[in-house]
């Protein structure tokens, strides 16, 4: 998220599936859209139905490939490579757009003298510390900015400190609606002569990224990447749009982050953000991912991406405002937005004399991530846990490391509708047949509650668009099996029964809480109720109809103030049906997008500066001289009746700050960000840096061979296999089938889809195969530090041997979605995977670096002896003596 | 006469002879075929639902009869999807009826070797009590001479097939219980 956020201001898909089919060029890359998202693939279709290229850029041909017209295999895991040469190519060969790059970007902003490029640190940008692996993003800075980051973004206990940088880290997601802040307009030069212009620095970043080095990086052949370079560029201008779309193949990496960051960088310098048939499609894996995170269960983050406290910034309500509101912009209204969510949560309790009950929310002083919580799990500081429709034993990444967790806990509570593997690792874990667990010694309590299903409660998802789409109840749910809304709202109901009485100052926040809800015929809490309290309602009590109407001095709530508005006019704006036949393409009266229903996001750039559409064939929003006010085919995203010309008065805060011309309304220059000068952890332009374990040198920066920034996770059952290592010479990389979901608990436990993908398998390419004498449908064993697991043999065409240079790269790739439990079984292939993060999101690598040997795994104790044998050939250093 | 008659019912004559040429309709139809409809026309309900496998969002159609879901099909009028759901979509009414399904409260005891019964009201009741418990026992009201206000003993961790709604009561409770330590899916 914080990819596209610190790029354009919302950390969600720029623009719609649907809209696909206007693009001119679609390119394709971290996804295999055609088997992951079947049906949101029949927009790609109809897109090369009116003539466009589609490009598919993968390690593997798959039904993706077999529909476009290019197939680029890449080395997993190279992708920064490939996307800067295609900048470099579009700056070296002035193919921008540039009237959209001036006035629509930071292109112009010039760059503090202190800052220093990876091009001249070798690999680092300025402000490093090796001691901590973390950056002080202060020489980073636009030159006018004051000498510290904005303020609050500075832990003035520990300056420079790992402790601050790594509450630094942890902020990014905060992007996900509202740039990072910068406390001033940048100094610009209008021509993008200036050499420390974010132009000129960008140019000379990417400037050895060409179409050789991407061969020696990716694999990829110069002429192949010359087509793709053709093709983008030729479609993409006044008259023609292009649009890229990701999926988990970008965001699983330890630079996931800076993956998503080049291709923002590449769609803005070819002006193809906020323009039908452009954008950034990002392809969510869940029903509700984008959900999750508007409303996140993270956590760093309280709804609509509000950050949540820092202990060492935050002491009260005006340190917190005044730290994270940009003062231009619409971040600037964020009083509005944070004291509103307090009334929500604390009602009558919270009031402008106690701060709006500020100090009842508690405080972060660093990385609390999901790993950093196992690790603490392991090592005995947490110890209960609650496991609502999530698999982590199949499905995070280092499944050894997550039992060890659990079997580490007092207690644990696993809501379900399937005994999946992490309610019964107990029982049937793979550490119990080795003998690193024993049933009997294991002193976790574990609940298994069953869980209601889609269609036995009514709530919404937010899906790939940001689309809140309602659903129906249809039937009501057996025997004990309850929704999450019923089961965390009768959890409440008794803690706060409990405690009722309680003077401990501790309990105040529970039993202040507004939990009271109103039910159905059937005791169930009204989903509509809740949905309602998400919106937000004002003085008279009625539901609000926009966060523009949000206040801060206590007489309006809002649950989520990016939602504000789905339930405007009092009507569930979700529950929409209105069929497609019955409106024009935009659909606008189908379900609700946030925000504001925009269906596409940015979308004054679809108009020149002048507010004229750049072209006849690309018009969507455009301003009406006469009506005085932005109109089109869309909700505008921008300020209805801004005019194009208007130029805010010096020292403008807030909304009032927006020039007619700065369509990036989230962001507080209103400009798209080629170049991110506060808000990321590992640098302001992204950079090509090996996986965490990688079987070739980094030809680009030889002194740095991975993200510098990378976080480790240092617990013993976590090893890393040391890279270019001949004992994991080959590259692994995990990804879905049409036929499973995920860690395989919505789909290995029915009998339709366990038929129409039986039995786990690994794809390996013929060379491969011949290497290792693997054989097609016969077994193989897959070892890593972690673990050695087992699955059949597909020898194919489909995943080939690549040539980097002189040397020749084999790749493993590995369905992920078994388990030992369900209708049908197998080794859990994450089991293989080791936790090294990306520094922004605490996501983790899903490449890696393996060996594969025919035959099946060692069983019982044999298989921690055959893996530790692995370990001590490779070398591999124990996490807890590395420091 | 019979022989007759039995003659021109023949799948073949009646492709040859009848409107049907290509055999694809009525000329192909038996007896018991002709009698047969689908489930969905005598569903007593259609209700309108959201396919929970990724993110596309295809807009699907449950047909309930007697209280139990019949079938689950894709909705023609969602823009998005426009009537198309994937295998896993389709088979999405195994989801709810799949046949091990588990639909009773288990509870494994500390250092138990099997699953016990347990009545839910018990369950939930029990779950509130170690909440309290563990809340209390890692309580931190400050760190590092800061002011924290938190427990570090619990944690959570959600699927992204949550509702909306579902993760606001999770987040707004477990903040209020001051616990941090809530991630999902969304970050896996």
């Amino acid at each position: 998220m914080p990819g596209l956020g610190t790029s354009f201001g919302r950390g969600g898909a720029t623009t719609n599936l649907m809209d696909l089919q206007n693009s001119d060029c679609i390119v394709i890359q971290g996804s295999n859209m055609a088997e992951a998202h079947p049906v949101g693939f029949q927009w790609v279709v109809e897109a090369t139905r009116r003539g466009a290229t589609v490009i598919h850029v993968d390690p593997r041909f798959t039904r993706t490939s077999a529909l476009a017209d290019v197939h680029v295999p890449i080395r997993a895991g190279s992708d920064i490579a490939f996307l800067g040469a295609l900048v470099n190519h579009v700056l070296s060969n002035d193919l921008d757009f540039r009237e959209y790059v001036v006035a629509y970007t930071n292109a112009a902003a010039i760059i503090g003298e202190e800052f220093r490029d990876t091009e001249d640190l070798a690999g680092l940008f300025s402000g490093y510390d090796a001691e901590s692996g973390s950056y002080d993003p202060e020489s980073w800075q636009y030159v006018n900015a004051p000498q510290a980051p904005a303020a609050g973004q500075r832990d003035p206990a520990q300056p420079g400190g790992p402790h601050e940088e790594r509450h630094r880290a942890a902020r990014s997601e905060t992007a996900g609606s509202g740039g990072p802040a910068v406390s001033a307009k940048p100094e610009r030069d209008e021509t993008l002569q200036h050499p420390r212009c974010v132009f000129q620095i960008l140019k000379r970043h990417f400037a050895r990224y060409t179409p050789e080095m991407v061969e020696q990086v990716c694999g990829v052949a110069p002429e192949q990447f010359a087509k793709v370079a053709d093709a983008l560029t030729s479609n993409s201008g006044r008259e023609r749009t292009s649009a890229f779309c990701y999926a988990v193949g970008w965001t699983h990496h330890s630079v996931g982050v800076q993956k998503i960051r080049t291709a923002s960088i590449l769609q803005t310098l070819l002006g193809n953000i906020g323009r039908p048939g452009g954008g950034i499609m990002a392809l969510r894996g869940h029903a509700s991912i984008q959900g999750s995170t508007d409303i996140p269960t993270l956590f760093n983050i309280l709804p609509g991406y509000l950050p949540m406290p820092h202990a060492h910034e935050h002491e009260n309500l005006d340190d917190y405002v005044a730290g994270d509101a940009g003062s231009t912009g619409f971040w600037g209204n964020m009083r509005d937005y944070a004291v509103s969510l307090l009334k929500s949560y604390w009602g009558d309790a919270a009031t402008a004399d106690n701060d709006f009950c500020f100090d009842y929310l508690p405080r972060l002083t660093g990385n609390h991530g999901t790993y950093e919580t196992v690790k603490g799990q392991i090592e005995g500081r947490c110890k209960g846990y609650f496991v609502v429709g999530e698999n982590p034993t199949v499905g995070s990444g280092n499944g050894k490391m997550q039992r060890l967790g659990m079997a580490n806990l007092d207690w644990l509570v696993v809501r379900d509708m399937q005994l999946i593997e992490s309610a019964t690792f107990w029982k049937d874990g793979p550490e119990i047949e080795t003998g690193e667990l024993a049933t009997a010694e294991i002193g976790t309590e574990v609940f298994f509650l069953p869980a209601a299903s889609h269609v036995e409660k009514a709530g919404s998802f937010t899906q790939t668009q940001r689309m809140l789409q309602w659903r129906d109840k249809a039937v009501e749910p057996p025997g004990d099996c309850q929704s999450e809304l019923d089961f965390y709202h009768e959890l409440g109901v008794r803690i706060r029964r409990k405690l009722a009485g309680s003077a401990d100052e501790m309990d105040r926040p529970l039993l202040d809480l507004v939990w009271d809800y109103p039910r159905d015929e059937h005791g169930d809490v009204d989903g509509q109720a809740v949905l309602r309290e998400i919106n937000g309602t004002g003085p008279d009590g009625a539901a609000l109809s926009s966060y523009t109407e949000l206040k801060s001095d206590g007489s309006t709530a809002c649950g989520c103030w990016i939602y504000c508005g789905v339930y405007a006019d009092e009507v569930n704006q979700a529950r929409r049906r209105k069929p497609h036949w019955e409106q024009d393409q935009v659909a606008a009266e189908w379900g609700w997008v946030w925000p504001a229903n925009r269906r596409i996001l940015y979308n004054r750039a679809s108009a020149a500066p002048d507010g004229t559409p750049w072209s006849e064939r690309k018009k969507y929003v455009w301003w009406d001289p006469e009506a005085g006010s932005w109109t089109g085919a869309d909700v505008p995203d921008f300020i209805a009746d801004r005019p194009p010309d208007h130029v805010p008065e010096d020292g403008a805060t807030g909304p009032d700050a927006l020039g007619g011309q700065d369509p990036f309304i989230m962001q507080t220059d209103g400009k798209a960000w080629l170049y991110v000068p506060v808000g990321l952890a590992d640098g302001p332009m992204p950079t090509h840096y090996e996986p965490a374990e990688s079987p070739v040198p980094n030809p680009l920066y030889p002194g740095q061979q991975g993200n510098p920034a990378i976080e480790n996770i240092k617990t013993a059952s976590n090893p890393m296999n040391p890279s270019l290592s001949e004992v994991f010479p080959f590259v692994f990389t995990s990804y879905r089938l049409t036929e499973h979901h995920t860690a395989g608990g919505m789909s290995r436990t029915l009998p339709y889809l366990s038929e129409l993908q039986p039995e786990p398998f690994c794809e390996v390419s013929p060379g491969l195969a011949r290497e290792r004498g693997l054989e097609h449908l016969g077994w193989a064993t897959i070892v890593t530090a972690r673990t050695a697991i087992e699955a059949r043999v597909l020898v194919t065409d489909r995943l080939r041997s690549l040539r980097l240079g002189d040397r020749t790269i084999e790749q493993v790739g590995l369905p992920y979605h078994w388990g030992p439990n369900g209708i049908v079984r197998g080794d859990a292939p994450n089991d293989l995977v080791g936790l090294a993060l990306d520094p922004n999101v605490h996501i983790q690598d899903k490449v890696g670096t393996c060996d594969i040997r025919p035959g099946r795994r060692p069983r019982g104790p044999a298989l921690t002896a055959y893996v530790a044998d692995y370990r001590r050939r490779a070398g591999v250093v124990d996490p807890e003596e590395d420091s | 006469m019979a022989p007759v008659k039995a003659f021109l019912g023949w799948p073949l004559v009646r492709q040859v002879m009848g409107a049907d040429r290509l055999g694809r309709g009525h000329a192909a139809m038996s007896e018991r075929s002709r009698g047969l409809a689908p489930r969905t026309t005598d569903a007593d309900e259609v209700v309108d639902s959201i396919c929970p496998y990724c993110a596309v969002g295809c807009a699907q159609k449950v047909f309930v009869k007697d209280g139990a879901v019949t079938q689950i099909e894709g909705s023609p009028a969602s823009p998005i999807s426009r009537g198309r759901l994937c295998p896993k979509g389709s088979a999405s009414k195994q989801l709810v009826t799949s046949p091990t399904r588990v639909t009773k409260v288990r509870y494994r005891r500390p250092f138990g070797t099997d699953w016990e019964d347990l009545e839910l009201d018990t369950a939930i009741d029990m779950i509130a009590d170690r909440v309290i418990k563990t809340r209390k026992q890692f309580w931190e009201w400050e760190a590092d001479g800061k002011r924290t206000r938190r427990t570090l003993g619990i944690a959570s961790l959600g699927g992204a097939t949550l509702d909306n709604e579902e993760n606001y009561l999770m987040k707004k409770l477990y903040t209020a219980m001051g616990a941090i330590q809530i991630e999902n899916q969304a970050r896996i």
